[in-house]
């Protein structure tokens, strides 16, 4: 039992969600800080026979997961800011393409190079609207280990039942602080495996023919079903097509497939929102001391209530509109410009009850810069 | 079994232009594939974006046509991950060497066993006939109105001194050395590069004044000679053809494989 709990980084909490989850394969490029993810996969998955690379840039890493995926391995690939910029590309390919894969954000300070060893949330609409063209993407968030590793698994779960990349957007804190985690046993937490099709060979395989429950099963690369796979616009049996109908079909179906499940993939955490006249919204390492700042409120009598996100895309509206249904005011915390704060307030009937508590110079939000932002916008000065 | 096996019927006619070598290159490559009796299972053809890169949708193998640049990067990890699959991966020169230039020399500094067919015609086809980095100097193109001044590539020694083990080139004119090439880049266990001077009529040809579809395949054919042959020496201007690298080094997969016994024996 014992030997189940660890002590280590965000990162490192991300690598074993990755292995639980069934991860074989990791391509990827040194970035501060999300490098002591490819380190220990480098160490981690020849042990268990899958494979390790380095690629030649963060373009190829997320290019070569994607190959890998094909051939019916589960993939991941990790990054921070600018080599996030550098995937996008390659993010909508797997969209159009349909392919399962995971990518990690670490977020630094951006944009450009920006401050590399500082933590920043400021990647948060990128992930959203980061590659060309309508497309819906994932992302899940957390602010602590347990939660980074069952996020992780969760991302590898989602990639699988809607094949469709998704993004894991940590933070430079989560990625790099020291705390605690219990290693679930195997089987504690539901595996997706690949939904490997059941058409048998010699009969026509569909590979982007949906079942009835919405699903596409695939067919491995090197298997009995030859296929092709484009990042064009393609009809059911992944061949290039120019046919309006066709085009507007498989849009539709890319928005929809994650859009109308928008609920079923709202991933949060609450406390104390029963009741709160002051309810905080926050994500990732800004959820801790948002909690912080709830916790003394509460032992002081007074209603204040946390709505922990860990679903970032597609954005929880519905949640939040009923979760600060019965809130005074609605204080956003998050260390951007007010990236998730502006989703907010597109979610809310009332925009007017909903402020921004942030901290943007590369140092961890405080539970004292929360109360600054409180007593401001509750005409206490600062 | 006939060539015919090997294609996707309902897809022809193709799209290239009348007199484009293209489909020559995808004859010889046909024709290599059936002559070593390959299963059509065990091979995904992997492609970038442009005129060269349709050649996926042709044939009946596993095809993944996937984004400029980047097949090779994409081939990596298909082969990486299923390393008993044959991985072919056909290029233009500017998907080759242009914005593909990063991968196709890392590609072959880590001789993984993947074979690249470099389908060279020395102009962007497919987005008009703007200039490649293999057109070389005193090209007219849509993008060098008034003769190219970029120095060319040379495909050879570039993949050459990246460290590929099997490194071939030949013409469209000479359609049964390239088959011959590309079956002895098939069979090598490690990254091997086969380019193929190809003939664009529509926007090299006509731009430059080279005639049509046979008058340049005629010119390919008087302006190459087989490695160290007597016209050489005589002329060095000629661009020789023939198999300039065969050599055996550890391939990237099965190095890897080393590293998952090492792994695993390390507790």
């Amino acid at each position: 039992m014992s030997n189940n709990i660890r002590f280590l980084q965000g990162n490192e909490a991300c690598v074993e969600g990755a292995l639980y989850a069934g991860c074989e394969f990791f391509a990827g490029y040194p970035i501060t800080p999300s490098t002591e993810i490819a380190e220990l996969l480098s160490s981690r998955l020849p042990k268990i026979g899958g494979k390790f690379i380095q690629m030649e840039d963060e373009i190829a890493s997320m290019c070569a997961i994607i190959g890998a995926s094909l051939t019916g391995h589960k993939v991941l690939t990790a990054t921070s800011g600018p080599g996030f910029s550098l995937k996008q590309e390659a993010l909508g390919y797997a969209i159009m393409a349909e392919v399962p894969c995971v990518i990690v954000n670490v977020q630094r300070g951006g944009p450009s190079t920006g401050i590399p060893t500082h933590v920043h949330q400021g990647d948060v609409n990128q992930a959203r609207w980061g590659t060309h063209g309508d497309h819906a993407i994932v992302a899940l968030t957390a602010s602590n280990h347990q939660d980074v590793f069952a996020m992780t698994v969760e991302a590898f779960n989602i990639a699988e039942t809607y094949r469709t990349p998704v993004v894991l957007l940590f933070d430079e804190v989560v990625g790099h602080m020291r705390e605690r985690l219990v290693l679930p046993e195997p089987g504690e937490i539901p595996i997706v495996a690949r939904l490997q099709t059941s058409v048998k060979q010699g009969v026509n395989y569909h590979p982007y023919l949906a079942r009835e429950d919405g699903r596409l099963p695939m067919s491995d690369f090197g298997g009995v079903h030859r296929y092709n796979v484009t990042g064009l616009y393609h009809d059911m049996w992944g061949f290039p097509s120019d046919e309006p109908q066709i085009i507007n079909e498989l849009l539709h179906h890319l928005m929809d497939k994650i859009e109308h499940r928008t609920n079923q993939l709202a991933r949060f955490k609450e406390f104390y929102t029963e009741d709160a006249e002051c309810l905080l919204i926050s994500y990732g390492s800004s959820a801790r001391s948002a909690r912080e700042v709830v916790e003394k409120h509460r032992q002081r009598g007074e209603r204040f209530g946390l709505l922990e996100l860990l679903t970032l895309w597609p954005f929880p509206s519905d949640l939040i509109r009923q979760k600060a249904a019965g809130a005074r005011l609605v204080v956003v915390v998050e260390m951007n410009m007010g990236q998730v704060c502006q989703s907010v307030r597109l979610a809310m009937d009332r925009p007017e009850r909903v402020f921004l508590s942030n901290r943007v110079d590369g140092v961890f939000i405080s539970p004292s810069d929360i109360e600054k932002t409180l007593n401001l916008i509750q005409g206490r000065g600062v | 079994m006939p060539v015919k096996d090997y294609i996707r019927e309902r897809f022809f006619p193709q799209l290239w232009c009348a007199g484009c070598g293209h489909g020559i290159i995808l004859n010889s490559l046909i024709r290599a594939v059936e002559k070593l009796g390959i299963d059509k299972s065990s091979i995904v053809m992997v492609s970038g974006i442009g005129c060269s890169s349709r050649i996926a949708g042709y044939v009946d193998f596993h095809t993944l046509h996937t984004l400029h640049g980047r097949a090779l990067a994409f081939a990596t990890g298909v082969k990486l991950s299923r390393p008993e699959l044959h991985v072919i991966v056909p290029m233009g020169d500017g998907d080759a060497l242009a914005i593909g230039g990063n991968h196709f020399i890392h590609a072959a500094r880590r001789n993984i066993n993947i074979t690249a067919i470099v389908m060279n015609n020395r102009i962007y086809g497919m987005t008009g006939g703007q200039a490649s980095p293999l057109s070389g100097c005193g090209i007219l193109a849509s993008t060098a109105p008034y003769t190219s001044v970029d120095q060319a590539f040379d495909v050879v020694q570039l993949a050459a001194a990246a460290g590929a083990t099997f490194v071939a080139r030949s013409t469209a004119y000479h359609a049964q050395q390239v088959t011959e090439m590309i079956q002895e880049a098939i069979l090598h266990n490690g990254f091997s590069v086969v380019e193929v001077m190809s003939q664009c009529p529509t926007y090299f040809g006509r731009r430059n004044k080279q005639g049509d579809a046979v008058d340049m395949l005629k010119y390919m054919q008087k302006i190459t000679t087989p490695i160290g042959s007597k016209a050489k020496e005589e002329n060095p201007e000629l661009i020789e053809r023939g198999v300039f690298v065969r050599k055996e080094l550890p391939e990237y997969c099965a190095a890897y494989d080393n590293v998952i016994a090492r792994a695993k024996e390390k507790k």
